[in-house]
């Protein structure tokens, strides 16, 4: 039996979340299989043929699966899945949004967000926002599983040569369509991709202050996050949240300015290799899982770090 | 127009969970539980689209034990107009919910179904995807804005690094994201005025479907435990050390 991987990406670039899904599919056991649905998307397919540890991709090209849109997408996949032992989607938006449509067409269960693989049917994903892990054994003849990409190391890029081959299924069902999208612009990286997050909390006190933030963050290439206080408040948008209910990250060196540490929070960077945290309160909880705390008002210790970079 | 919300009875989103000593679940005995958050944020649409003058209809359903009345008493006091519960001394599994929302949907014909993206205990993100697949209609998961247009809804989606907007052919079903509203509190009246408000019971039997588990949960653990590190004295103590200790700046 084989494993059905569908490709994260934007028609032209072949995003890395798919990379991370391939590691948590090759632990599966069985051939990978990658499906890239999408329109004028051969560039993308052509980056899947080259994944190491990918056997063969299968390219679906047509102006329905332009905008990922799940009504046509799920009919799609589910039509695809027969045969397969497992359906395994990264755990991005596009994946959150189509795939538990594809699992009820199937009449199976989804089993999201998984964080490690025990067997082909034995999986690890975090309940209560991190708070606990469960293990849980699948009962169904086909798996249909999305993966949280910081859970597991990205497959290689290079070095696969998989054979590609077109699908000519049309699925448009004719009852969604694309009105528009307005993407943020940054050169920095996007959160879910960074090696270093400098993130503000309530203790900013401004949207404004957040420049003291991006100054670092340019300094370091890093990208810039939020908690959910900091996005309630009103100083930033919710697409820098960082936690349970926006996004959950692990990058190399995580900085907290100005966060106390709630768990929704701390559910969403806790897996960082090394936490740093800025707060004027020695009690804040956010201590408790950083590697290097400094009580100190972060109007004066932000600039500071700043000049010393 | 009618509207149907699902709601689900949680663990307080302020109360922090601990896993049972015998790692078969969490513990939630006298653990306060109250309506999940996103769920709150369904309600708070509907109810919102009726003050507007877009629906005249806002039908609450929950599933679960027969305590949760009590979530469905909340939506009710927050504005809905009638609650069905249908009762089940286990919680079903997502597609269960579904096969049973999806027979609520086939008897009440609502225009418009709005749901939570996710409940904040199994955090799973699938059931209000799993009903639209059943009820072949279209879906506006992770909204944070949605917008009547005849007889279509634009749903203003958040996805990673942006915005999404997707116009949907109504019935459709729509899930909610954070920035779509601040919930209101219920007043008091309010509050009384709902207990009065009907509110019927259903079995699953009584809707034909036969719930199955497509999943067996082996075990519940508590997640590997972060140590705290050090304090530094200085922000010069503190760039020295991401440099030369932990080599990561």
């Amino acid at each position: 039996m084989a494993i059905l991987v569908t490709a994260e990406h934007d028609n032209s670039t072949l995003k890395g979340a798919t990379l991370n899904a391939v590691t948590a599919a090759t632990q599966m056991g069985g051939d990978v299989h990658l499906l890239v649905a999408g329109s004028n998307c051969g560039a993308v397919a052509e980056a899947g043929a080259s994944v190491a540890g990918i056997s063969k991709v299968l390219v679906a090209d047509n102006a329905a699966y332009e905008h990922q849109l799940a009504e046509n997408l799920s009919k799609l996949v589910a039509e695809v899945a027969e045969g397969y032992s497992h359906v395994v989607a990264p755990a991005t938006t596009t994946g959150k949004n189509f795939l538990p449509r594809v699992a009820a067409l199937l009449d199976v269960a989804q089993i999201s967000d998984i964080t490690a693989v025990e067997s082909g049917n034995t999986f690890q994903r975090p309940i209560y926002a991190g708070n606990a892990i469960a293990t849980v054994e699948s009962l169904d003849a086909v798996k249909v599983i999305t993966v949280r990409g910081t859970a597991f190391d990205a497959a290689t890029a290079e070095g696969g040569s998989a054979s590609v081959e077109a699908i000519d299924a049309v699925h448009d069902a004719g009852i969604s369509s694309f009105v528009g999208e307005e993407m943020a612009k940054s050169d920095r990286p996007e959160l879910t991709a960074a090696n270093v997050i400098i993130s503000g909390g309530r203790g900013m006190g401004s949207g404004e202050n957040f420049s003291m933030l991006e100054k670092i963050a340019d300094k370091l290439g890093a990208a810039v996050g939020a908690s959910r206080a900091a996005v309630d408040a009103g100083f930033v948008p919710n697409d820098m949240q960082v936690g349970q209910t926006g996004k959950i990250v692990a990058p190399e060196l995580y900085i907290a300015v100005g966060i106390s540490g709630a768990i929704q929070h701390l559910a969403g960077m806790k897996d960082s290799k090394i936490i740093v945290a800025i707060n004027k309160d020695e009690e804040a909880p956010i201590f408790s899982v950083a590697d290097y705390g400094l009580v100190a008002d972060l109007f004066d210790a932000v600039p500071e770090i700043e000049k010393n970079l | 127009m009618k509207i149907i919300v699902s709601v689900k009875r949680v663990i307080d989103y302020n109360v922090k969970v601990r896993v049972k000593s015998d790692n078969t679940d969490v513990d939630l005995a006298n653990v306060k539980m109250a309506l999940n958050p996103f769920c709150e944020i369904a309600v708070e649409e509907a109810v919102r689209l009726k003050e507007a003058g877009s629906a005249d209809e806002v039908v609450v359903v929950s599933i679960g034990p027969k305590v949760c009345q009590e979530q469905i008493r909340t939506a009710l006091a927050l504005g809905a107009d009638r609650g069905i519960h249908i009762e089940t001394d286990e919680m079903p599994e997502s597609l269960g919910v579904a096969k049973l929302l999806a027979k609520v949907i086939e008897e009440e014909q609502p225009s418009l179904v709005i749901m939570g993206k996710q409940a904040i205990d199994s955090d799973n993100n699938q059931t209000g995807q799993m009903l639209a697949a059943l009820t072949d209609m279209p879906q506006g998961t992770f909204a944070s804005e949605v917008k009547i247009d005849g007889d279509k809804v634009n749903v203003t989606r958040e996805v990673d690094g942006g915005l999404q907007t997707i116009a949907l052919n109504m019935p459709a079903i729509v899930t909610t994201d954070l920035r779509l509203n601040e919930p209101r509190y219920a007043s008091l009246p309010n509050i009384m005025k709902a207990k009065r408000k009907p509110l019927d019971v259903k079995s699953p039997a009584d809707l034909d479907v036969e719930l199955k588990a497509h999943t067996k949960l082996l075990k519940v653990t508590p997640p590997a435990e972060r140590q705290a590190g050090i304090k530094v004295a200085s922000v010069d103590e503190l760039v020295e050390k991401l440099k030369n200790e932990a080599k990561v700046i």
